[in-house]
């Protein structure tokens, strides 16, 4: 339970935020809260005060607090952020701060979107280790400086918090675009030596939802707050099911 | 897009970002060396290395614009399915003849 945003004292002379927060679900509106600023306050702070002091009927997602879960993203003035480890002092303007619910995701009510269809494309793109009809015989060494490893190293640190899904402009063109996160994941299994689905998932991951409809905007790289480089992992995806044409596939 | 559409796009944009410029860097160096229009044509008549590269560039200009408007249209329209293709094709081909037959043109007036 979130107790610091009642027990911090306001900062002397540091005045009060202004709050916008988004209400309703598709249709909507703002609505304005004033809260005390508060030393080190973050983001998902303001948004319990806000929820226990103010008004119980604010909807927000939280769960760790300390940015590990992944479930407390919101559009921040503008930027889709993790809430949690975003402080007020980064983000502020003129005292302001307008939240929204994430974009690209149905909105459920107010700050809480659908994650349905977010995890439905890490499915779609094979975003889950398939370890083949039979059992490895034996363990598949893999050294910690294989090439394979430090590519899968690279974007395996993915909390799902669905910032890179919020800030990326393919999703909002072509609803059916599997994403930055699902393309990132199905990136690292590509790595995995052991994983025996590999051209099913190269399938998966081609055609017009698939990794070569990015951009290369790099909005997720952006705005990841893990510091991936989403973009990156779908470049690899193109290399890859370019290389498969050439073994003979589609 | 398919990775064969994508590869097709990549490989195109190759040859298109050769022959665009020297395209263009032709057409400056003739017209502001004060070649007439007959001129112009006096030298390409009869030339198959003119006539090879122009080919070239309409091929691959007619593989490489459909692929790319292809999404445009995906993107900003809600224009899907068998229709885009089958329409992508006709422009395609539409490209191909229509350049194939001005670059004949100036190879043989």
């Amino acid at each position: 339970m979130n107790t610091r945003t009642s027990t911090e004292t306001a900062l002397p002379g540091g005045g009060d935020l202004t709050v916008r927060v988004w209400r309703g679900a598709e249709a909507g509106g703002f609505q304005e809260f004033a809260t005390p600023r508060r030393a080190n306050q973050t983001v998902l702070d303001v948004v319990t005060e806000i929820q226990r002091e103010q008004d119980p009927s604010l909807a927000y997602r939280f769960a760790c607090r300390v940015g590990m879960c992944g479930s407390c993203a919101l559009v921040v003035n503008g930027s889709p952020r993790w809430t949690c480890r975003t402080r007020v002092a980064q983000v502020e303007e003129n005292g302001l701060l307008t939240l929204e619910p994430l974009r690209n995701l149905p909105v459920v009510k107010d700050l809480a979107v659908e994650m349905e269809p977010f995890f439905q494309k890490w499915t779609q793109a094979h975003g889950y280790f398939e370890p083949g009809a039979e059992p490895a015989a034996d363990f598949a060494p893999v050294a910690p400086s294989a090439p394979e490893r430090q590519e899968a190293d690279a974007g395996i640190e993915c909390i799902n918090c669905g910032v890179c899904y919020s800030a990326c402009d393919v999703v909002s063109w072509n609803p059916d675009y599997l994403g930055p996160a699902a393309l990132n994941r199905a990136w690292t299994l590509v790595n995995d030596v052991r994983d025996q689905g590999q051209d099913a998932r190269l399938a998966a991951v081609s055609g017009d939802a698939g990794c070569h409809s990015c951009h290369s905007h790099m909005s997720c790289t952006e705005y990841c707050p893990k510091g991936l480089a989403p973009t990156f992992s779908i470049a690899g995806l193109k290399r890859a099911t370019a290389k498969r044409i050439w073994r003979g596939g589609r | 897009m398919t990775p064969m559409l994508y590869l097709a796009q990549r490989a195109t944009a190759l040859i298109l970002a050769v022959a665009v410029s020297v395209h263009l860097a032709t057409m400056i160096y003739a017209v502001r060396g004060g070649l007439s229009a007959g001129e112009i044509l006096a030298r390409t008549n009869g030339n198959r290395w003119f006539l090879a590269f122009y080919a070239l560039f309409v091929v691959a200009a007619s593989i490489h614009a459909p692929i790319g408007l292809r999404s445009v249209l995906r993107e900003w329209t809600s224009w899907r399915g068998r229709s885009l293709d089958l329409a992508m094709v006709a422009f395609c081909l539409l490209i191909l003849v229509l350049g194939l037959r001005a670059a004949f043109a100036v190879y043989r007036p």
